[in-house]
């Protein structure tokens, strides 16, 4: 652990309860990841990725064990504080890029800004990241009339228009073809390079994996390996 | 979809109340404008009755009697009878004597009776009937010819002559109110206090009728009040059931959105607050949609019926129906806006 690391985990566990059955998913992960840094996370279904994806985002508690992130314990914080984190210190990126479907894109971002307590209207040099992103002329649009591609750019302007901390992306190609998963991973690449943008990317693919600065396997509840 | 099919059954029970309310104000400003047509400044009311009880009736004889008492320039006793429910109704008169008192029936058509079966309907019982001077009309088991259509807004709709009323009703020689006209207005206290104290008097309500006419209002109708106080529960009740199923289905079908918001970092204030803005609206949009349909059953009213149900817009009770709708919507709103407040993010996310 140094005082670079963003994502401090120790002896991570967690416990679902499935009717009067106990699953593990998690058990005992430790994880050190560096302001700045690009990690993949790769490993079979059942690895427990989401899982550590849904504890770090504070969508979820852990059992025990001790995660911070970005100098905050989530170990120790209550559903309402989970939920404050989530405004400003990471942005989620989902596989079904969970856009609300009746806001435009610009809407969608707009959103983001008002439950994070911020003006609706963006800064002028968001309008840069826009451009990187390649949707600063589809902003009026509704989701529905975007292709796949540029929805999924889109939820990803989304979760960083609040300068979270911590990008997360949860299989941001799943859903995407060859050629428009090469643009989101790029646009993913751009951004950890030219902002400095922290990301932890999960997937399936090893490909995309490669996209990382460096990939955590996972497997059965531990990481099995950093390369 | 939905939210339109809300509110428009949210417009229903507003609709309701408006009605309800222009029906007993319109009847109340009806009768007051009818009351004072008359040009009387006392009435006299059969013994033991109250304001508005009906089938009261006492000696026309009286009639005499009140002309000879000090100030009292005219007196005229007027026979009513029911014709078609409470609003609709014949008034008999000595056509002389109420002229007298009130200057006369402003005739649009026709003339004065000619003979015993002869009537005289106004322009709002003309209209709803279609009748004319000249057609005749069947009412009290009789046929009458109307023999002219007079302006609204003296006695009833129908004036038939009170000797003919009183037979063809089994009230020969009675009358059911007794009007005076005085020498001057400014005597009305005086003779009033003064005919209260006569023996002869003593158990009949006599009324300056000033004060008759400010004392018929709503809230004087027996079981008007209670009535419109069942009509405005029925309207939250409503608003509650069909906001609740709305928004629990809302609910339901945004659950993904929910998950999305939660993500975000919406708290359960923050998507409670989003559940109770839309009941909101939806009790906005059906108090509006439910005073343009009050608007439209007024139109309904005042042209198939304008004699029968004499209804009115009455403004501030757009308010009153607005408040009881936006109540009943937000509490219907609650328990579904609570369960999305406490839906797990992750779950919700997940919902197909």
């Amino acid at each position: 652990m140094n005082s670079g690391d963003i994502i401090q985990i120790r002896d991570l566990c967690k416990t679902y309860r499935v009717g009067k059955v106990d699953v593990p998913a998690l058990r005992g992960v430790d994880l050190d990841v560096q302001k700045g840094h690009f990690l993949s996370i790769i490993g079979p279904s059942g690895s427990g990725k989401s899982t550590l994806f849904h504890i770090i985002g504070g969508l979820t508690p852990p059992t025990s064990g001790s995660v911070v992130v970005d100098g905050k314990d989530l170990s120790a914080m209550t559903d309402a504080a989970r939920t404050r984190m989530r405004k400003r210190t990471v942005g989620f990126v989902f596989q079904k890029f969970n856009l609300l479907p009746n806001l435009t894109a610009r809407d969608n971002i707009a959103v983001a800004r008002y439950i994070g307590g911020t003006a609706a209207r963006p800064e002028p040099e968001f309008e840069e990241v826009l451009r990187l992103l390649g949707i600063n002329d589809r902003l009026d649009h509704k989701p529905n009339a975007l292709s796949g591609g540029e929805q999924q750019r889109v939820a990803i302007a989304r979760a960083i228009v609040n300068h979270p901390a911590i990008l997360l992306a949860d299989e941001p190609t799943g859903n995407l073809d060859t050629e428009n998963s090469k643009a989101v991973l790029e646009v993913l690449r751009d951004l950890n390079r030219r902002l400095g943008q922290t990301i932890l990317m999960i997937t399936h693919n090893p490909e995309a994996a490669a996209y990382g600065d460096s990939t955590v396997h996972m497997r059965d509840g531990r990481i099995a390996e950093r390369t | 979809m939905r939210s339109l099919l809300s509110i428009l059954l949210i417009g229903v029970p507003v609709t309701l109340i408006l009605c309800l309310v222009g029906l007993s104000h319109g009847f109340i400003e009806d009768s007051q404008r009818r009351a004072r047509g008359v040009g009387a400044d006392i009435l006299i009311r059969p013994k033991s009755s109250s304001m508005f009880s009906l089938g009261y009736t006492m000696p026309a004889a009286l009639v005499d009697y009140f002309r000879k008492q000090p100030h009292v320039k005219t007196a005229t006793g007027v026979l009513n009878a029911t014709v078609e429910g409470v609003t609709l109704g014949a008034s008999g008169v000595d056509l002389k004597e109420f002229d007298t008192m009130s200057g006369g029936f402003v005739l649009k058509s026709g003339g004065p009776f000619q003979g015993p079966d002869d009537a005289i309907v106004d322009e709002y019982f003309a209209d709803q009937k279609n009748y004319h001077a000249g057609s005749r009309i069947k009412m009290l088991n009789s046929e009458w010819r109307v023999s002219g259509v007079m302006e609204s807004g003296k006695l009833s709709h129908i004036v038939v002559p009170l000797d003919s009323l009183q037979m063809k009703t089994g009230n020969t020689g009675k009358v059911s109110q007794i009007y005076l006209k005085l020498d001057d207005p400014a005597n009305t206290g005086v003779t009033k206090e003064y005919l209260e104290k006569l023996p002869a008097l003593e158990s009949y309500p006599i009324y300056a009728l000033e004060d008759y006419t400010s004392a018929l209002n709503v809230n004087n109708i027996p079981a008007l009040k209670g009535f419109t106080i069942v009509i405005m529960g029925i309207g939250v009740v409503i608003g509650f059931a069909v906001v609740c199923l709305s928004m629990y289905m809302s609910v339901l079908q945004r659950t993904r959105e929910i998950g999305i918001l939660k993500s975000l970092g919406g708290s359960k204030g923050f998507i409670l607050g989003i559940i109770m803005t839309e009941a909101f609206m939806l009790g906005i949009g059906g108090t509006i949609l439910g005073i343009i349909m009050s608007y439209g059953a007024y139109w309904l009213i005042h042209t198939l019926v304008p004699a029968s149900l004499p209804m009115i817009i009455v403004y501030e009770w757009w308010y009153i129906a607005g408040a009881i709708t936006v109540v009943g919507a937000l509490l219907g709103a609650l328990y579904p806006g609570l369960t999305a407040a406490a839906h797990d993010p992750i779950e919700a996310l997940s919902y197909e």
